[in-house]
């Protein structure tokens, strides 16, 4: 039987087990006078019952789809005569792709070796031998388990630790597979960040101000040695992480002020998920209005008044990118403001204070660290922003600080270095993972700070 | 209005049937005459002239036509049942309602011979006028200098470093605070007792030099020990203030006040000397609630 069904059996059989020892806990608490003399709910009877059969067969399940593959590959190739073992590891995957092919109908027998035709056939067997014991296997466990659990619908047993402990487990389970994928990228990104300082030295990277990462292909070919100095990209990032935080900081702080203290309620309720809806538009729309409206219209306005501008500039993204975090710092920020306890207020109201001075006296400082957090949750945002760049501020890795030239950012390389067809293992390919966890860290750095600061701010005013 | 009414009869046929006056079994809404207050709610010469006051918020009426005088220097208690309006009436008294959007207030409200809710009122000088504490203390979270120093810092009341000390000093001496503190001023305060920071709070509210003080349950939040402090400070303070305290403890209201006026349902009931109140009050309401029939 194949795993797609033996799921839904397992489901089938876990549910009949809830059922039965539901009714079964009904009826052990009929004589000694009801569900109140059980040691748990006839819920918790069921739920034991249900997990009872499902996990054991679940886990073995799973073990069995992991390893399956592997034993019987291991098992076939043994089985074949010595003159055909395979000497090294790329031998041995292509006799087995040839076995598999020939076992899969893929590939005719007659251009084979007969032994190889022999170990099809004995993999065909080996598999299906292997699926009806897995499923034997599987749905026996699965009737024990909930047989046990049957027995064990007792009033003096108490179900409900066991269903708690359970649930206790599976929370952690799907918590862990959060931050194991957290790490397991880390671990690939510093991985093949250590095989990039293998070609290219760390200091180079880190201190280079030039970024070429074009290599030759070939030893002969006429070319650059490729120049993979991070500055120019993490100025390029800077620059237009700070344009887009000088426009949001201000914006977001002022409406997010004027929001939770001046605003009517109805005002309020109209222009607060309005302003949200800003951080629903897709980066690309961002990106195409960024390119195609803003960038052009700097150009245009800087030579009006004499100024020289390329067409694509850290301004334009940095502007366009400003708004789109406007969202971030205004609503964060509207939330700390609101967090500012309401006696605070009219503490400082009553003391004669008008409303602009007990916002600036009172309210702005006792909520400082909140908005900070989120100034620095927006500023993670901004220097992780790639479309809007890759659209707006040219891929030119100038190292310069004029918002009207066109600069690039590490996110925007990484793109342009992963796209297309690329051989993996070239020190331009590797480059990406290594500005990957360059930014990794900046990104992770800004967050803990963010989180400090925030958690901090909770013990203010209490 | 009729749940209060049902509790106030189904208590006496319960508990004291035989004894009830007759009266009392009438609804409360028959024994309140609207706009009429027994005892002697008007003085000669008063710092608050309050006539005919009306506070809604949107459709309801919260305060139904006070007429009320507060006179110069004297400590006057509201007091009265949960939701009875003495909170309410007492934050007309700084426009302190200003700030909730549906609240209007009607009525004459006079402060010394001018009108507290004239639109152009100028209402940081009313406040400066007229002080607030507050039921829960609600220090600033800066330190203890910064807290005292605020109000006189946004009326600029002082011009120099020097001057501002004083009044800081001066301030949390009268607040009875300033031994405590003297040595840790730079300290927050929020880390204060609460006992101390309400002390804090009226310090920072006699700092702006305020000619009424208006105390909304200052002790309610506090221990018994920290309130006798608080309570002890009123009655310095009576000297120089006029002061207007809300409370839910008639044993305070009797300690500190020296008129009582007794809220009912957004009525002012009674107003009368604190001895006359509380031994023999004019109204029945009154008596019902210092009896601790009701409330």
């Amino acid at each position: 039987m194949q795993t797609a069904n033996l799921l839904p059996l397992i489901l089938v059989i876990a549910v009949i087990a809830y059922g039965l020892s539901y009714m079964r806990s009904r009826a052990v608490a009929e004589p000694i006078g009801g569900i109140r003399n059980l040691k748990a709910l006839p819920f918790y009877y069921a739920a034991r019952a249900a997990l009872w059969c499902a996990i054991p067969a679940l886990i073995v399940l799973a073990l069995w789809a992991g390893f399956e593959g592997k034993v019987i590959q291991n098992y076939v190739v043994a089985s074949l005569p010595a003159e055909l073992a395979p000497e090294s590891d790329g031998q041995a995957s292509l006799i087995l792709s040839q076995i598999n092919n020939v076992a899969a109908g893929k590939l005719d027998p007659q251009f084979v070796p007969p032994e190889v035709v022999g170990a099809a056939d004995l993999l065909d067997a080996l598999k299906q031998r292997s699926a009806s014991f897995k499923a034997t296997l599987v749905i026996l466990l699965a009737v024990l388990g909930a047989a046990y659990a049957w027995t064990r619908v007792q009033p003096h047993i108490n179900a409900r630790e066991n269903v708690e402990r359970t649930l206790r487990w599976i929370f952690f389970v799907c918590a862990a597979v959060a931050v194991l994928t957290t790490v397991g990228i880390v671990f690939s990104v510093i991985f093949e960040t250590f095989r990039f300082f293998g070609k290219v030295p760390i200091t180079e990277f880190l201190f280079g101000t030039s970024w070429s990462p074009q290599t030759a292909l070939r030893a002969d070919q006429v070319g650059s040695d490729g120049a993979f100095g991070i500055i120019p990209l993490f100025t390029g990032t800077l620059l237009i992480s700070a344009i887009a935080l000088l426009v949001a900081v201000p914006v977001g702080l002022l409406s997010a002020v004027y929001l939770s203290e001046y605003a009517t309620r109805p005002a309020r309720a109209v222009i607060k998920p309005l302003l949200e809806m800003l951080a629903g538009v897709p980066t690309v729309v961002y990106g195409f209005f960024a390119a195609l409206t803003v960038a052009p219209f700097i150009r245009d306005l800087a030579e009006r008044i004499g100024l020289e501008a390329s067409s694509q500039s850290a301004l334009a993204a940095g502007l366009v990118m400003g708004v789109m975090i406007i969202p971030f710092v205004s609503s964060l920020s509207d939330d700390v403001i609101n967090a500012v306890p309401q006696t605070l207020r009219d503490g400082s109201l009553a003391l004669g204070a008008t409303q602009s001075e007990t916002m600036k006296n009172v309210i702005f400082p006792a909520a400082l660290p909140g908005i900070m957090g989120g100034i620095l949750l927006a500023a993670s945002r901004a220097i992780g922003e790639t479309m809007i760049v890759v659209m707006a501020a040219g891929l030119a890795a100038n190292l310069t600080a004029n918002p009207l030239d066109s600069v690039t950012t590490v996110t925007v390389q990484i793109v342009t270095l992963l796209t297309g067809d690329q051989e993996f293992d070239s020190a331009k390919t590797l480059a990406a993972f290594a500005l990957g966890m360059m930014l990794f860290i900046v990104t992770l750095a800004l967050n803990v700070v963010a989180l400090k600061i925030v958690r901090k701010y909770r013990e203010q005013y209490d | 209005m009729n749940t209060m009414n049902s509790t106030v009869t189904s208590n006496n046929e319960t508990t004291e049937a035989p004894a009830v006056p007759v009266q009392d079994e009438r609804p409360a809404e028959t024994i309140i005459q609207e706009g009429v207050t027994v005892g002697s709610p008007y003085a000669d010469d008063p710092k608050f002239k309050l006539r005919d006051v009306e506070v809604f918020y949107g459709e309801s009426r919260a305060i139904k036509k006070i007429s009320l005088d507060i006179a110069r220097n004297e400590v006057i208690a509201f007091i009265g049942p949960s939701g009875c309006g003495k909170s309410t009436f007492l934050r007309c008294l700084n426009r302190m309602n200003d700030s909730i959007d549906i609240c209007s207030v009607k009525g004459e409200l006079m402060l010394d011979d001018q009108n507290i809710y004239d639109p152009k009122r100028d209402v940081v000088e009313l406040r400066a006028r007229v002080g607030m504490v507050f039921q829960k203390p609600n220090p600033f979270p800066k330190s203890i200098y910064d807290n005292v120093a605020y109000g006189p810092r946004i009326h600029g009341l002082a011009n120099r470093k020097s001057d501002l000390d004083d009044i800081v000093e001066d301030s949390l001496r009268k607040a009875g605070l300033w031994n405590e503190v003297k040595d840790r001023l730079d300290a927050t305060a929020t880390g204060m007792s609460g006992g101390q920071q309400q002390r804090l709070c009226i310090a920072r509210a006699i700092a702006v030099s305020p000619e009424v003080i208006l105390m909304d349950e200052p002790c309610s939040a506090l221990d018994p020990i920290a309130t006798a402090k608080v309570e002890e400070l009123i009655a310095e303070m009576s000297e120089s203030y006029t002061i207007v305290i809300v409370t839910h403890s008639m044993q305070q209201a009797a300690r500190v006040s020296n008129r009582t006026a007794y809220f009912h349902l957004g009525h002012l009931v009674e107003v009368n000397e604190t001895d006359k109140v509380f031994t023999s009050p004019d109204h029945e309401l009154t008596e019902s609630y210092i009896t601790g029939r009701f409330g």
